[in-house]
């Protein structure tokens, strides 16, 4: 299925929104991927078709339509688990999206439901995350360390947006539960060093979860070569619809850990005062699924493996190279995050001496349809580490050229005329 | 192109050269306001003197060029102006603001504020524009009560 050479002009094709005008007969540069990614028709057809001929509630509905709308949903989750090299397809569990993954996870430790000695938590237990951490996986755990009287603790970021691995030892420790931290950083772009963490978390008896949110969709990750415990990630950055995500993990922990909502579909059995739950994945995933958004995931990672991961990831780091040489002409340039290739992925966040974020996206987008994100990207504790209210942020993604990489510099020049 | 209409020259002047930046002494109230959604930041003091003039209206903070600019502006128009004055010109300011660039701004009332007219036009900058005006108003009420 993998093609040998990867031809970026084919690939924009099939997302229809790239040969869109914006009002004022700009062209669409969309260099915002990192946010949220555009749809490929492959996708919006799959959704499409399954709304138009074969929907029906999942899992409880005995009819035709029923039996083929469940087929549809459950054979995502094979293809899902096929993608990220889950060892059981059971150990799929689809959420809302990475932030209710990762609640889902802080939500099991330290539940007076919960009879695992691993996710009891309480006071004098440690929950590890970082500074470079999403909100996403920093409220969570604040929230459970309020809950518990659990102390939150966190790796620091080097200047040059490294985890800083210099306190690693006194960090965790055996009063560790469990360390959470991103796979691939949403604003520097870096990839985190996951083996060097593990080891450490193994020794101190520590869970690991990963926020895989930026590396699923833009590397080949295979969860069991990884060899932690949890893994999040969510559909709508990876070709997929918005309003599904993922969390995989390992299934003797998912069949240990207490259910998270409660409702239809998650249940064995209802008593008036008691109930007992399905086994996984489905004591995870209460009421009616995001069915066809699953549906639309499982054909994003179809589209995803017949470009193939390897590929994906080649063409982004092509593009990571063309856009920091880029980026280092321009002057009075601050680039936040690591200034070369090593480990690190096609996220580009920077600041323009003097000129505030958002006027530099404003202009960007008026001036010459680029769009980037501007702001503190949910990751407000790391933007304080670099002493910084915002960052502009350029994301890559299979789609992009080093032709739209230009047309942001060309902007970025003439957002310093307008302010110099 | 659309950014020109907000990024208007007279607005790029204020916010390269700021009039009345820096908290002064003395004051009556002192507010402080964010943006949350942006980050953007301000502090701004006022001094009300004899039969309600604006004797001083002194800020610091930080944002886009639109949050700075605008509160360059209201410096401009609100020292040396009586209160009940200075709450006609936000009002009016608040209107344009709040318009989605339909409102024909009253031009005699707002002087060099009607060069924000096309920010109206941009919902989430619109924030950026009223930040500083909303803590002006909120000040001026606060130091009515003591
Ligand atoms: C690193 C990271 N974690 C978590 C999230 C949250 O994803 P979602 O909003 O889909 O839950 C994002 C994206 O917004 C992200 O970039």
């Amino acid at each position: 299925m993998t093609q040998t050479s990867f031809d970026v002009e084919r690939i924009r094709k099939d997302f229809p929104v790239l040969s869109r005008e914006l009002p004022g007969g700009r062209p669409l540069v969309y260099l915002d991927s990192g946010n949220s990614s555009q749809k490929p028709t492959q996708v919006i057809e799959t959704m499409r078709e399954h709304l138009a001929l074969h929907y029906s509630n999942v899992g409880r509905a005995m009819h035709a339509l029923g039996a083929e709308s469940t087929e549809a949903y459950e054979s995502a989750r094979d293809k899902i688990a096929a993608f990220v090299g889950a060892p059981s397809r059971d150990e799929v569990v689809f959420t809302k999206n990475a932030s209710e993954a990762l609640n889902l996870v802080a939500y099991s430790f330290g539940n007076p439901a919960n009879t695992d000695d691993r996710f009891r938590l309480g006071p004098g237990d440690e929950i590890v995350i970082s500074e470079m951490e999403h909100h996403s996986n920093i409220v969570p755990w604040q929230l459970l360390a309020q809950r518990t009287g659990a102390t939150l603790r966190w790796f620091g970021v080097t200047d040059e947006g490294r985890l800083d691995l210099s306190g690693l030892d006194d960090l965790v420790t055996e009063r560790t539960k469990i360390i959470s931290i991103a796979h691939q950083s949403n604003v520097l772009g870096t990839v985190n060093p996951v083996a060097d963490v593990l080891a450490r978390a193994r020794q101190a008896g520590a869970l690991v979860m990963l926020d895989a949110s930026q590396s699923v969709p833009h590397h080949p990750v295979d969860v069991a070569a990884l060899g932690v415990d949890f893994v999040a990630f969510t559909g709508h950055k990876m070709v997929g619809p918005s309003g599904i995500g993922v969390l995989w993990g390992r299934g003797e922990l998912l069949e240990a850990m207490p259910p998270f909502l409660g409702g239809g579909e998650m249940i064995e059995a209802v008593w008036m005062d008691r109930s007992t739950y399905a086994p996984i994945p489905h004591k995870f995933e209460a009421g009616t699924p995001p069915i066809v958004e699953a549906i639309g995931l499982g054909a994003a990672v179809d589209y995803l493996s017949g470009v193939g991961m390897a590929a994906v990831e080649a063409h982004e780091r092509e593009l990571a190279a063309y856009g920091l040489d880029a980026l280092r002409e321009l002057p009075g340039l601050r680039l936040i995050g690591p200034d070369s290739l090593e480990m690190r992925g096609g996220t580009l966040a920077f600041t323009l001496d003097g000129i505030h974020p958002h006027d530099v996206g404003q202009i960007l987008d008026d001036a010459f349809g680029v769009a980037v994100r501007v702001g503190h990207h949910c990751a407000r504790p790391l933007h304080l580490r670099f002493g910084i209210p915002a960052t502009t942020r350029a994301s890559f993604y299979l789609y992009n050229t080093t032709g739209e990489i230009d047309a942001l510099v060309r902007g970025l020049h003439h957002v310093q005329k307008v302010f110099a | 192109m659309i950014g020109e209409s907000m990024y208007q020259e007279l607005i790029l002047e204020h916010y390269k050269h700021p009039q009345g930046r820096g908290l002064r002494e003395p004051y009556d109230a002192e507010v402080h306001h964010v943006n949350p959604t942006c980050g953007d930041e301000i502090t701004l003091r006022v001094r009300v003197g004899e039969a309600g003039k604006i004797e001083d209206v002194s800020y610091d903070g930080q944002g886009c060029s639109i949050s700075q600019a605008a509160a360059s502006v209201l410096h401009e128009l609100t020292t040396g102006s009586t209160v009940r004055e200075t709450l006609s010109v936000v009002d009016e300011f608040t209107r344009l603001m709040q318009g989605r660039g339909q409102v024909e701004p009253d031009e005699d009332v707002l002087g060099d504020a009607v060069a924000f007219a096309g920010v109206a036009k941009f919902p989430a900058r619109v924030k950026c524009a009223l930040l500083s005006w909303m803590a002006y108003k909120d000040a001026v009420v606060r130091s009515a009560a003591q």
